[in-house]
């Protein structure tokens, strides 16, 4: 007993020892990480604001000047607001339209995707690595950009934004999409093809089922963030009620009552479909997980 | 038994066909309802007046100028001078008495080789000639009189060529013939994208690699991996240097704005979450906040923004901080909501003081899944950095808008696409492999 004290005195002084250092050299990495981190945002503020038009202590008290200006007027034309809000419902439908739309293209292609993308269920093994990277580069494009080459070709409109987004959609949705295939059972797949069922039967009877609630949660948080992308098109000319705010946000127009009827709309309809979808997807997925 | 056995299977057999029913319709139906929808919006969409707005011409001036490029050999008609510019650009002309090998200048005569056994020739008094090896040589004069005059009857023309008195217009597979009252221009296509590396004027143009990093001294001013360095950075045609500047810019925009948000979220997120904040009313304004952040665009932040502080990245910047503080906000109070309450207790009773309770009970539990979704933000806001930037003005976003209303450059708008592909296919990358480390140091 007395040897064992004797002898363990020393490795416990190692252990305290060593177990300090460790600390010791913990906190200095972390330390240079946050050093690094703060020069960093504090580097990047500087040029940021250096190559910005206007700087960030010349503006920063003036932005609320616009806001105030154009509630100012609205509050001024508050009588034509309803008018207003009945008027640019349309120009609200097609937003909404394009958001639905390509929401619903670009989903039903990222299953593709992704079915064609997910070890275990590919029907090409070989080529699962392309589709990956297919659907890597198609999330990876602004829509903006395929946006803007389109209405080159197309005119403008709502096609051209439809097409882009549903591309970036279909890409997102190929990778979210896979990475809940990778979790599937795959007993039934086994059943059906035990039976002779082909690949098309097992994927529509064994698959499917099984994603289909994650799937549409996926879907649905898609739509509202879809809704915003819509929305942002319309401002470079793809129609919608993204185009009748340029339009009418310009200064001295005298049209500010539209804009403020304009972001009421648009306000109202993204808190919305943030609740309805959050309330579905709770309902889906049965937590409140997203 | 034998009764209840024959009813309960009745029963069953009834109960499992009304199901089916249900399926079937379910199976017909929300197909259907898709469909019904789709054909709405095909016609709300106006698609089928799509066909008459759609512009192939430019359809095909895209694609063919996105991987090739024309040199224009053109002649002043009123001084004769001719001069060879890539695209027909100053920054790609060639310099005074050179001339690619396929133009040879010879006195007031200019001989120009095209492929496929095509020629055309600037012959002096403002003559033209085209030779096309099947069709024969279609000759061209200008006069200030006469205007444009061809040696073959207007009837005798083939489709290729067309011909009024101001301009005569030959458009072959091998290469192109304008002749006007002002000028007579050839040009000749290439595949690729012209001068990436380095300009006419470069003593690099036209050296290979090999011959740059080991061959004899090209300048004798600059050592030659220095010089070609030098004029590749600074090329005036694809500005390397300005979109190197641009993509700086986007990541910065995406760096700021998430980190940013991040910052203002956390202590707010304290404020929003049941467990830390006693107070409802509280909890209840922050979180109609955080809501109204969210659900206000950053399309409008955007716009408010620049009034304020002009085109830029630090625009870009604030508005991603404004639009995800409110998301941050919300997943990290959902994220603080759910903390162990175990681990605050056990280090609460070592006797630790609250600040000490947060940081050694709270923050070890919370801090990786907050990383991950910063680092999950930091990916997609580059995404979202080079579409503000369209907006706002800067980064690659404002080159790419640029090139793209420029309606020619789509070689520039090809190279551009390419390199945010590439930008936010590496940060996906790089934040995927912090993750994963992340997530793996944590279990």
């Amino acid at each position: 007993m007395a040897d064992l004290t004797a002898a363990s005195g020393t490795p416990v002084q190692d252990i305290r020892d060593s177990y300090l250092a460790m600390v010791q050299r913990r906190r200095l990495y972390n330390g240079v990480l946050l050093a690094v981190f703060v020069v960093l945002m504090v580097s990047g503020f500087y040029v940021a604001d250096a190559r910005n038009a206007g700087g960030f202590w010349d503006g920063w008290h003036q932005i609320l000047d616009f806001p105030a200006g154009v509630v100012s007027e609205a509050w001024e034309k508050r009588a034509n607001l309803p008018a207003l809000l009945v008027h640019y419902l349309p120009s609200l439908l097609e937003t909404f339209n394009i958001a639905a739309v390509s929401t619903l293209i670009g989903c039903i292609a990222g299953l593709f995707l992704s079915l064609a993308a997910t070890r275990g269920l590919a029907k090409w093994p070989l080529l699962i690595p392309v589709f990956r990277r297919l659907s890597d580069v198609l999330r990876a494009i602004p829509e903006i950009v395929i946006a803007l080459v389109l209405i080159f070709m197309m005119g403008g409109g709502p096609v051209p934004a439809m097409i882009a987004i549903a591309i970036h959609t279909a890409g997102a949705m190929g990778k979210l999409y896979s990475e809940v295939n990778e979790n599937v059972d795959l007993k039934p797949l086994e059943g059906l093809s035990s039976v002779g069922a082909n690949w098309s039967q097992r994927m529509l009877l064994a698959v499917i089922p099984q994603v289909a609630p994650n799937y549409l949660s996926y879907a649905l948080l898609r739509l509202e963030i879809n809704i915003r992308a819509s929305a942002i098109l319309g401002f470079v000319g793809a129609g919608g009620i993204g185009y009748e705010l340029r339009n009418s946000m310009s200064w001295g127009q005298g049209k500010f009552d539209e804009a403020a009827a304009i972001f009421i709309l648009l306000f109202a309809t993204i808190v919305l479909v943030d609740q309805v979808s959050s309330h579905f997807r709770n309902r889906l997925i049965g937590t409140g997980g997203h | 038994m034998a009764e209840t056995a024959l009813f309960s299977r009745e029963d069953m057999k009834a109960d499992a066909s009304r199901l089916f029913f249900r399926k079937r319709l379910l199976a017909f139906g929300v197909p259907g309802l898709i469909l019904v929808y789709l054909t709405y919006v095909f016609f709300a969409f106006d698609v089928p007046g799509l066909a008459d707005r759609m512009r192939l011409d430019n359809a095909a001036t895209l694609v063919s100028d996105a991987v090739s490029y024309k040199t224009h050999v053109t002649r002043d008609n009123r001084s004769g001078e001719v001069t060879v510019a890539k695209e027909g650009e100053r920054k790609g002309a060639y310099p005074e008495g050179e001339t690619p090998e396929w133009v040879t200048i010879d006195g007031d005569r200019t001989f120009i080789t095209l492929p496929d056994g095509h020629a055309a020739e600037f012959g002096p008094d403002n003559t033209a000639v085209y030779i096309h090896p099947e069709f024969g040589r279609i000759e061209a004069s200008v006069s200030r009189a006469g205007g444009v005059q061809v040696s073959i009857a207007e009837t005798d023309l083939p489709d290729w060529v067309s011909y009024s008195s101001s301009r005569l217009d030959i458009r072959t597979e091998a290469g192109r013939l304008t002749v006007t009252r002002n000028r007579t221009e050839v040009f000749r296509y290439f595949w690729g994208w012209e001068l990436f590396w380095f300009t006419l004027d470069s003593p690099y143009h036209d050296h290979g690699p090999l011959e740059i990093a080991f061959g004899p001294q090209l300048d004798p001013e600059r050592t030659n991996l220095e010089g070609a360095w030098e004029d590749f950075w600074n090329n005036s045609m694809w500005r390397h240097k300005d979109v190197v500047w641009a993509l700086g810019e986007t990541i910065l925009m995406a760096f700021l704005g998430t980190m940013g948000a991040a910052l203002i979220a956390l202590p707010l997120a304290f404020l929003a979450a049941k467990n830390f904040a006693p107070l409802m009313i509280v909890r209840q304004a922050v979180r109609r906040v955080f809501d109204f952040v969210r659900g206000v665009d950053a399309l409008i932040f955007t716009i408010l923004l620049s009034r304020a502080f002009g085109p830029g990245p630090l625009t870009g910047a604030l508005a991603i901080l404004i639009t995800d503080s409110g998301s941050f906000g919300k997943l990290f109070s959902e994220a603080l909501e759910n903390v162990d309450k175990k681990q605050i207790e056990g280090v609460a009773s070592t006797g630790a003081k609250p600040l000490q309770r947060y940081r050694f009970g709270v923050v070890p539990q919370i801090a990786p899944i907050l990383l991950s979704q910063v680092l999950y933000f930091l990916e997609s806001n580059t995404r979202s950095a080079t579409i503000i930037g369209a907006i706002t003005g800067g980064g690659i976003g404002l080159l790419i808008t640029q090139a793209i209303n420029t309606q020619k450059d789509w070689e520039e708008v090809s190279y551009y696409i390419v390199l945010v592909i590439l930008m936010v296919i590496a940060m996906d990358w790089i934040s995927g492999k912090i993750r994963a480390r992340l997530i793996h140091g944590a279990s």
